[in-house]
């Protein structure tokens, strides 16, 4: 295919895999905020940030392993989510939604120079977890267990989520009160407490990826600047608030940049832009957003 | 009254960009435009403020009788900031000389405006060799290291202990450009030969994809032509992707902050070029100490370069008895430099400070005894090996 050895291809479908799965775990967080809360979450990239560093604080200070770390730092960085949810972000329901997007990267530029402050721009190590380590070899190259690792659980995560929010009762509940605040209310359920929770719950998602990253990528304060831009990108592809869109369009845009790394590298940051433009240009909602 | 509480509201929202400027004349004002937020700033950044204040304090805090002042700002790697930014203090603050900070291509950008505006200008941060070349100018001091000394400290090192193959990650701007064509030169001229390379963009996270191709190339020695978190990332992916075991990794730049960072069982035994280390002799350990004290970590060699640059920069303005550009420029170009960055380097015609560099291999787990011990002597390069003797001839300013 194009002159590349079919091993070549496969290997960067496999690397295609391993990144689509983070953005694809990134963008069902985004996607859970915004189709619920219609919040724009600028913090997103920053709260993926602060999962990896809660891990590594978690490991220096307190010895905090990483399968603990999995739980605890979500738990810690979504908390935060609620603070903000409930301190500021309540506020600004009622506004248009462009206050939102200004009041969280307002959020996100804190927390990056918080961060920047205390541990410095090069980021630290966390090493990768002692059951994970070594590698498996595939025929056509060598995958390391903790990619394959990354890959299961993002997938079961957002899988598990999706179930959650389009299958049971509680995520029709939830779809309920977005639709209409005031009737579900008048069933008695404390739908501002389910807004609370469902922002929480987003911003333990992007920790989440930030603890999965952590072994592969240095922790750095910047982390996730780089990336939330992209994976806004594939929210955008996915069709604005649409979970199984987020999912989908997460892993195929990292198929796609994949196969971009090996084709023409230099285009490999911006191959999701570009996509992202013609899917506006053919289906302004995004590929399955509602019209 | 009006417009006085909007200038303090206008220098608040400025206040990174240090607004104690403004009266010219009465002071010797140095400004320092670097990345102090993004990818590079803990190669100089604050801690380069830090040096250089420090030398600023050691020279007694004024020269010529006029009280010395130190500007900051942060250039975002943006090579139009940078460039408005010099351009507003050399019209506005009455600017004597500018630091530059890391990236080449805000360097590149800047040294345009040194040569417009007639205002010295010391690079520091940045490597790419055509400061002192193609965008050389009259008035540009490229201070610590280059490209080509780089290629030649490192890439010399390892092609003639026997990595003959070579397969590049390169930064896909002109530092990384820059570097793989100096590091191809040394490689081929030492019976070497590159078997392939791929252009990364800055700031990407992911570099299994890049490694997977190096790999297939079957070159002995990935050759890492890429620095700060870029460089962290792409080695920490060749430790886990196993790719360490079956190619040497050559780092083209590191600095002693990246080492830290990667911490030593993922950085051992890698070969790197440098021109300072703290712990090369009494006084290096001397600085590092006081530079610890303040920042909490050891000094770079941007951060030894800030400080000798300040204070060669004051002790030149007083030699030559006034700030006038060229008057201190022929005082900088004549003397030579002995401080705690270097000894006996000097500047050549097309403006490279010609000094020793030196290639280091990263030491082990085992053999760091002490708290920042990384790196062991693997061979003193003088000024003239590292970048030979003779200006560039692409300089405009070298007569043919």
């Amino acid at each position: 295919m194009l002159g590349i050895p079919l091993p070549a291809i496969l290997g960067q479908l496999t690397l295609g895999l391993v990144n689509g799965s983070f953005y694809a775990l990134l963008s069902l967080g985004l996607a859970v905020i915004f189709g619920l809360l219609g919040i724009v979450n600028f913090a997103h990239g920053a709260f993926y940030m602060l999962g990896a560093f809660a891990a590594y604080i978690g490991l220096q200070a307190f010895g905090v392993n990483y399968w603990f770390a999995l739980l605890l730092a979500p738990a810690a960085v979504g908390l935060i989510g609620v603070v903000i949810e409930r301190l500021f972000l309540r506020r600004l329901y009622s506004q248009d939604p462009l206050y939102g997007l200004l009041l969280t990267f307002g959020v996100a530029l804190i927390a990056e120079g918080i961060m920047r402050n205390q541990f410095g721009s090069s980021g630290k190590s966390y090493p990768v977890p002692e059951l994970l380590r070594g590698v498996l070899h595939l025929g056509f190259m060598v995958l390391p267990i903790y990619r394959a690792w990354v890959v299961l659980a993002s997938l079961s995560v957002c899988g598990v989520t999706w179930f959650l929010i389009e299958r049971t009762r509680l995520g029709a509940t939830l779809r309920a009160a977005t639709e209409n605040a005031r009737l579900v209310q008048a069933f008695g359920i404390n739908v501002p407490l389910l807004v609370t929770l469902t922002y929480g719950a987003g911003v333990a998602l992007a920790a989440l990826a930030g603890v999965l990253a952590a072994p592969v990528v240095q922790v750095s304060p910047l982390m996730g600047s780089s990336l939330v831009i992209v994976v806004f990108a594939v929210v955008v592809i996915g069709g604005m608030g649409s979970i199984i869109g987020a999912i989908l369009s997460g892993v195929g845009l990292g198929l796609i940049e994949g196969l971009t790394k090996v084709i023409y590298p230099e285009a490999s940051n911006i191959v999701v832009f570009v996509i992202m433009a013609l899917v506006l240009i053919w289906r302004p909602a995004g590929l399955f957003g509602k019209e | 009254m009006k417009n006085a509480s909007a200038a303090v509201a206008l220098c608040s929202i400025l206040t990174v960009f240090a607004c104690q400027a403004g009266a010219a004349g009465g002071q010797v004002v140095i400004g320092d435009i670097d990345d102090l937020s993004g990818v590079y700033a803990d190669t100089g950044g604050q801690g380069s403020i830090e040096a250089a204040n420090m030398a600023i304090a050691d020279f007694g805090g004024t020269v010529l009788g006029k009280k010395i002042v130190l500007l900051s700002a942060d250039h975002q790697n943006k090579p139009d900031i940078g460039a408005s930014k010099f351009r507003e203090w050399a019209d506005q603050n009455g600017l004597n000389l500018l630091l530059g900070g890391s990236n080449t291509g805000v360097n590149i950008a800047m040294a345009k405006v040194a040569a417009a505006k007639k205002v010295p200008f010391i690079v520091i941060g940045a490597g790419g060799a055509s400061l002192t070349g193609a965008d050389c100018t009259a008035y540009s001091v490229h201070y610590a290291y280059d490209t080509t000394a780089l290629a030649n400290g490192t890439a010399s090192v390892i092609v003639k202990s026997g990595g003959k193959s070579w397969y590049f990650i390169t930064a896909d701007y002109a530092f990384g450009t820059q570097l793989q064509d100096a590091a191809t030169r040394v490689v081929t001229a030492n019976g070497g030969k590159v078997l392939g390379a791929v252009r990364a963009p800055l700031g990407t996270t992911d570099y299994s994809s890049f490694l997977l191709q190096a790999q297939a190339s079957g070159a002995q020695v990935l050759g890492l032509a890429n620095a700060g978190t870029d460089f962290s990332n792409s080695l920490k992916a060749a430790a886990e992707f196993g790719i360490t075991k079956t190619m040497q990794p050559a780092a083209l730049l590191a600095f002693i902050s990246d080492i830290h960072s990667l911490t030593l069982p993922t950085a051992q035994g890698l070969y790197l070029t440098t021109a300072w280390y703290w712990d090369l002799n009494a006084e290096t350990r001397e600085f590092g100490k006081r530079f610890f004290a303040k920042m909490k970590r050891e000094p770079t060699m941007d951060h030894a370069a800030y400080y000798s640059a300040t204070l060669q920069y004051l002790k030149a303005v007083q030699a030559a008895g006034s700030t006038d550009p060229d008057k201190v420029m022929a005082e900088l170009k004549k003397t030579r430099i002995n401080d705690l960055f270097t000894k006996n380097g000097y500047i050549r015609a097309d403006g490279l400070m010609v000094h020793d560099m030196y290639v280091m291999q990263v030491k082990t787990p085992a053999e760091s005894k002490y708290p920042w011990d990384y790196y062991k002597l693997i061979k003193v390069m003088t000024g003239e090996e590292a970048d030979g003797a003779q200006p560039d001839p692409t300089c405009p300013l070298i007569k043919k």
